[in-house]
């Protein structure tokens, strides 16, 4: 950051744009768009678990009065590598790979036709043994999912369900566990988990005469659904407008595409817009949540707390096709520690559950649960204060991250020193209370970008970007806007544009928004301040040198002996047809430099020693930001990162039978907390200026779901001197622990 | 998820009805189960019949020995009754767990027992009170314990053309007293992992006279746990007497291991509620005295 500048409007909290239309009821989400002619889909999906599909017989489906088309996998190409998992896990092929897999698909003049038509599908199936665990997906004789998969990076011994492996390693961390007083080796385990977004996966795809695709959607990205369909249905990218609706929620569930495509085959089969969208049910058995984990994890410190060698093994669930968040599990395991000598493997390992998508910070709240947890034992072996203990051996400018980097200014020291100085820390504790602390880490991304500010003939602007609005994005590109051309925040109107309308954008994820987006918003505003220095200049008749522009303001530069009154920005805009047309900034970039994104987070709980019970009775979150544009979302994103934790922690995990079939697929048995669960969570803002960014913004959204699994673990130690090393901790595994095994 | 709906104005009407169209209709009163599970697919009546507009079955009634509540009663309405909350807390209680806010607008302790969930909150604290089950069909009125009224997950007593009208509870003594309690990983909008009732009558020196001790969520139906009741009569509600009927209730618990909780946690939980929810009655009923 260039600039130590006194904001406006950066760090103010007003009323966000959408926010009438979305308490009103007014703001359309996925399911609420209906066009003429429009009829229904519905998915047909396997009762298996792991099946060889024999053979699909649609012809009674077809005959029924209404039907209007069906498809099958046999309508999608199977001719791209890039797409071809995509594609099977969208419509299954060959194979069923998971209870719930798609497997046909039926357009009908009602939901409810649709709906019967799909049992007069007949399909053979050659049932196969399900496998359900990375244990039984690693064992040796294991049935293999895909037997002509080899593994990515390492040595090819034959058919396997390890799919890739990744590994980092620097120092020679084996001898150097020699040095260490206090060497800890512990497993940890983490279940899959779903991201819970309110809002059901929902589109609406109308193939046209030209043989163009228009689809409505929820989505985290616009142009990610355009290039994901094109590709699966094998056509131009250019062929398929993408509008995206108001989100209900994604977390990273939404990044990538289950129904368009099907809606997209339907459509064509039957020349009418169709509509589909899924149930609750379908949600949590064929979206994609995120995978359990195992960890190895060996720590080695000197008695003063200092860690000299640290090495981690884990393993991750990738549901029925690859592609956990296994690298970025061990880009982050010990990334917020400054230490010499390291090795981490990962391995991404493909079973008989839902493919897994991404969830918030992907990869990273598992294994730092196992770190954390790890810490927070090493701490109480050698009698050092948790958080002195991290300070210790915090990661700070300058310190190299295990893949390779070093970092720039980071936060990680002032989260800790908050957390600290923060009354929690010193607050009293009552009966079965106990207090746990961890640290969290995510690297953030920056991605592609593209924003364009139109200036309206009042002096207003509107803000165009392709990144839909789930956390108050709007909001934020507003309050930029406003800064850089002086203008009230209520003058700028910030809008979610199509695929065709906005230029190219990556998804809203990764942390990237505000930060990415936002940047580009910047640039395109700047753009338009000098436009406006020329537009003055030429008014004023003298050379553009001559003119500077402050707080909303042309103005003559000092020195230049002008005498003009200064011309806002709505005077120059009123002008704009005599002064050379109309006035646009249009800006992109390919963001680089995302700071990343320290936090420490406090947690009391209470257990029920009787019961098993854990009730989160105190929380406060304390992450660098770097600079908070609109507080207000920066506290939202971090309450809801730590919600969701709390959960992973103490009660989600998809529960499954012997035959692989979910037997918690709604939120009544998939048990997220509810607002009585938890207690007002205390989010604290610091601000370390990200260096690259030009008001020192860092990614939010996905740090604060890192550190809880590990401090509501740390806490339920602290309160009953039990240390759950796997989650959930939920009321009966406690239990069994505090009662001692055998017992309940 | 389509079906036709009827409103009769009588309970005559009603069960003719049921009678005429049987297995095909499904009485319909505030709707937040069946239509949940129409929705989910597991029940697809042709004809729903809907028993609001009949007047017995809104009626609440609190008399000198007997307190009437009509099965289509909402949740919400019955909150509202100061005298029953006094009354009976701990079937209010208990009612009051079912459902969000919103939800009890609609639901009722009626419904509730005609869902024939073991785990339905209401029917333990409707056990521990001895209700009985007012029931109309083509035959007449019958009356059946609440005890009695589910006869597994799902299934009840009723017969073709039945439907129940009102649940009738003993107006309980001033020494008396009840609570509810139900164990959930979270603190609401959520499913009984174990659910208890008590109802006791403690005299003028603490010696309970009579108990009751209702068990949900631990066997295929509600347990009327009676050698639970009967380690409290007697006696004093001591430490010793919360210990026995303690072990009684984990002994009358008959669970399974399920998504939602072990077999053996749920007996051991069954315990610790027991002992938990005999206190609060006995409190209650202590401070009646």
């Amino acid at each position: 950051m260039s600039e130590d500048r006194k904001f406006r409007w950066v760090g103010t909290r007003p009323i966000r744009h959408d926010g009438i239309d979305k308490v009103t009821g007014r703001a359309q989400f996925g399911a609420d768009l209906s066009l003429p002619g429009m009829i229904w889909g519905k998915l047909l999906r396997s009762p298996h678990a792991h099946a060889r599909i024999v053979s699909i017989d649609t012809s009674a489906a077809e005959a029924i009065d209404g039907v209007l088309a069906v498809v099958t996998a046999t309508d999608l190409p199977d001719d791209d590598p890039k797409v071809a998992d995509l594609a099977r896990n969208i419509l299954a092929r060959e194979k069923v790979l998971y209870h719930g897999h798609a497997i046909a698909a039926v357009a009908a003049t009602s939901a409810a036709l649709a709906e019967r038509a799909l049992d007069a599908i007949t399909v053979e199936y050659e049932v196969l043994k399900p496998v359900l665990s990375l244990e039984a997906a690693l064992a040796s004789g294991a049935p293999i999912l895909d037997e002509a998969r080899r593994p990515k990076d390492m040595e090819d011994t034959g058919p396997t369900n390890i799919a890739a492996r990744c590994e980092f390693s620097r120092g020679e961390p084996e001898s150097a566990f020699a040095q260490a007083d206090v060497v800890l080796e512990r497993s940890y385990e983490t279940q899959m988990v779903h991201q819970g977004y309110i809002e059901p996966h929902a589109c609406v795809v109308q193939t046209k005469e030209d043989g163009l695709i228009e689809i409505w959607c929820c989505t985290q990205g616009g142009f990610a659904v355009r290039s994901l369909t094109a590709s699966v249905l094998g056509i131009d990218t250019s062929r398929v407008k993408v509008t995206p609706s108001e989100i209900g929620g994604g977390f990273g569930g939404k990044t990538t595409v289950y129904l368009e495509p099907v809606a997209a085959l339907l459509s064509r089969k039957s020349g009418r817009p169709v509509k589909m969208v899924m149930t609750r049910e379908e949600v949590f058995r064929a979206s994609g949540p995120a995978g359990g984990a195992k960890i190895d994890l060996k720590v080695g410190a000197t008695r003063d707390g200092r860690i000299v060698a640290g090495t981690a093994r884990m393993w991750m669930e990738a549901g029925g096709f690859p592609g956990s968040p296994v690298q970025a599990g061990a880009m982050c395991i010990f990334s917020p520690y400054d230490f010499d000598h390291l090795f981490i493997e990962g391995f991404d390992v493909v079973l008989n559950k839902p493919k897994v998508a991404a969830y918030r910070a992907p990869g990273a709240p598992q294994v730092t649960f196992a770190i954390e947890s790890l810490m927070d034992e090493l701490a109480n072996e050698l009698e050092i204060d948790p958080i002195d203990l991290r300070l210790a051996n915090a990661a700070k400018e300058g310190t190299q991250l295990p893949y390779g980097p070093r970092f720039k200014a980071v936060g990680m020291i002032e989260t800790l020193e908050a957390a600290r100085a923060h009354p929690h820390y010193a607050a009293p504790l009552g009966k079965n209370q106990g207090r746990g602390m961890a640290v969290g880490f995510w690297f953030n991304n920056g991605m592609n970008s593209s924003a364009d500010v139109h200036l309206t003939e009042d002096g207003t602007a509107v803000v165009v970007t392709g990144n839909p609005d789930i956390g108050g994005s709007r909001a934020s590109m507003a309050i930029m806007c406003a800064e850089e051309l002086g203008i009230d925040v209520e003058k700028v109107r910030p809008v979610v544009a199509d695929t065709e309308t906005a230029g190219y954008t990556d998804v809203t994820g990764g942390s990237r928004v505000t930060f990415a987006t936002g940047w580009a918003v910047i640039e395109a505003s700047r753009k338009i301040a000098s436009e406006l220095c020329i537009r003055a200049a030429k008014i004023w008749d003298c050379d553009v040198e001559q003119v500077g522009f402050s707080e909303g303001h042309c103005l003559p530069v000092e020195g230049s002996g002008l005498d003009h009154a200064p011309l806002s920005v709505a005077d120059i805009a009123k002008q704009m047809a005599r002064t050379g047309g109309p006035i646009n900034g249009q800006a992109q970039l390919n963001a680089r430099g995302a700071g990343p994104a320290f936090a420490t987070h406090l947690c009391d709980v209470e257990v029920d020693p009787e019961t098993g019970k854990v009730d989160v009775v105190r929380y406060t979150a304390i992450q660098d930001v770097g600079r908070a544009i609109h507080p207000s979302y920066v506290e939202g994103q971090i309450q809801g990162g730590a919600a969701q934790g709390i959960g992973w922690a103490l009660n989600e995990e998809y529960v499954f039978d012997e035959a692989g079939r979910l037997e918690n697929p709604g939120f009544l048995d998939y048990r997220m907390p509810v607002a009585s669960d938890l207690p007002m969570i205390d989010a604290v803002i610091v601000e370390v200026p990200n260096p690259t960014h030009p008001y020192g913004v860092r990614g939010v959204g996905e740090t604060p779901i890192v550190p809880p699994l590990a401090a509501v673990a740390n806490a339920v130690m602290a309160a009953t001197g039990v240390r759950m090393q796997s989650l959930p901790i939920s009321p009966p595994r406690l239990l069994e622990r505090l009662l001692g095994a055998g017992d309940v | 998820m389509q079906a036709g709906f009827e409103q009769p104005r009588t309970i005559e009407e009603a069960t003719a009805l049921l009678q005429k169209h049987g297995d095909a209709a499904r009485p319909f009163a505030g709707g937040t189960d069946l239509l949940v599970q129409m929705r989910g697919g597991m029940r697809s009546p042709d004809i729903l019949v809907d028993l609001k507009r009949i007047p017995e079955l809104g009626q609440l009634e609190i008399g000198s020995d007997e307190i009437v509540i009509g099965a289509a009663c909402s949740t919400a309405s019955l909150r509202e009754n100061a005298e029953l909350v006094r009354l009976l807390p701990g079937l209010l209680e208990a009612a009051e767990l079912i459902g969000s806010e919103q939800i009890q607008g609609r639901s009722s302790i009626g419904g509730n027992l005609c869902n024939a969930s073991p785990a339905a909150d209401s029917v333990p604290a409707l056990v521990a009170n001895s209700a009985v089950c007012s029931v109309a069909g083509p035959d007449g009125r019958r009356d059946v314990p609440a005890a009695e009224f589910s006869t597994g997950p799902g299934s009840t007593v009723l017969g073709s053309g039945e439907l129940l009208v009102s649940l009738r509870v003993p107006r309980p003594a001033p020494d008396a007293g009840d609570a509810y309690l139900r164990f959930i990983p979270r603190s609401e909008m959520d499913i009984a992992v174990v659910g208890v009732g008590v109802a006791l009558t403690l005299d003028a020196d603490g010696t309970c006279t009579a108990a009751r001790v209702a068990l949900g969520a631990v066997g295929p139906t509600v347990i009327d746990a009676t050698t639970a009741a009967t380690a409290l009569l007697g006696g004093p509600i001591d430490t010793a007497a919360l210990e026995r009927v303690s072990e009684a209730a984990r002994e009358a618990a008959r669970p399974i291991d399920d998504k939602r909780g072990t077999a053996a946690y749920r007996k051991h939980v069954a315990g610790v509620l027991t002992r938990r929810t005999v206190e609060i009655a006995a409190r209650r009923a202590a401070e009646g005295n």
